[in-house]
């Protein structure tokens, strides 16, 4: 039984520490603010999500797990609300998003 | 197992300090700050398990708390030009 939940475990940590890698890729790799503010969303959720609740597993039944829990908590109130705070704050000092360019519609 | 979860989240910590020294506009170096306190904050738990010290789990839980002021001040700030002092307000709807 114990070697199952480890198991889970590390498969948990390992994914959220890759998911951690996947979403600063995005942040460096992302052609504009507000792709980049999602691609950051991953590490944000899924990454940190997965790590805490691999953690979780580790910790078991003790203090550690409802630390853990007011981390993922905490993550989950804050993360949203200073992106929507970035997001805004970037439209109302006017940074405008990356378009396509405008396709021609009388071509066929 | 953490050893990986600790190296993943420095290599994420690496290049979210990138992106904070290239960012064109100051949002993208908020961003990018914002990440990196989040993934401190992760690094601080998975630091807590690797030494055995569960301590590592209060500070991880102030890092947060700080982060989000630090990063919701200095937005105020960009946003509007000070942080919100009612004196300066009532000036300047006169």
């Amino acid at each position: 039984m114990s070697v199952i939940v480890d198991v889970l475990s590390g498969i948990f940590i390992v994914a959220g520490g890759a998911f951690c890698v996947v979403g600063a890729l995005g942040l460096v790799r992302m052609p504009d603010f507000y792709t980049r503010m999602h691609a950051a969303g991953v590490t944000d959720t899924v990454g940190a999500a997965l790590l805490l609740l691999g953690m979780i597993l580790q910790a078991g039944f003790s203090m550690a797990t409802v630390k853990l829990l007011m981390i993922g908590l905490l993550l989950l109130f804050t993360n949203p609300t200073a992106t929507h705070a970035l997001a805004k704050a970037a439209r109302a000092r006017g940074l405008e998003p990356l378009l396509a360019p405008e396709e021609d519609a009388s071509k066929p | 197992m953490f050893a990986a979860a600790a190296i993943s989240l420095l290599v994420a910590l690496a290049l979210a300090l990138v992106r904070a020294m290239l960012g064109p506009s100051v949002f993208d170096r908020l961003q990018a700050a914002n990440t990196v306190g989040t993934v401190a904050m992760l690094m601080l738990a998975v630091l807590g398990f690797l030494t055995g010290r569960p301590e590592f789990l209060d500070l991880a839980l102030i890092y947060g708390l700080l982060n989000v002021v630090g990063t919701i001040a200095v937005l105020k700030f960009f946003r509007h030009g000070d942080l919100g002092d009612p004196g300066h307000e009532a000036e300047r709807h006169q």
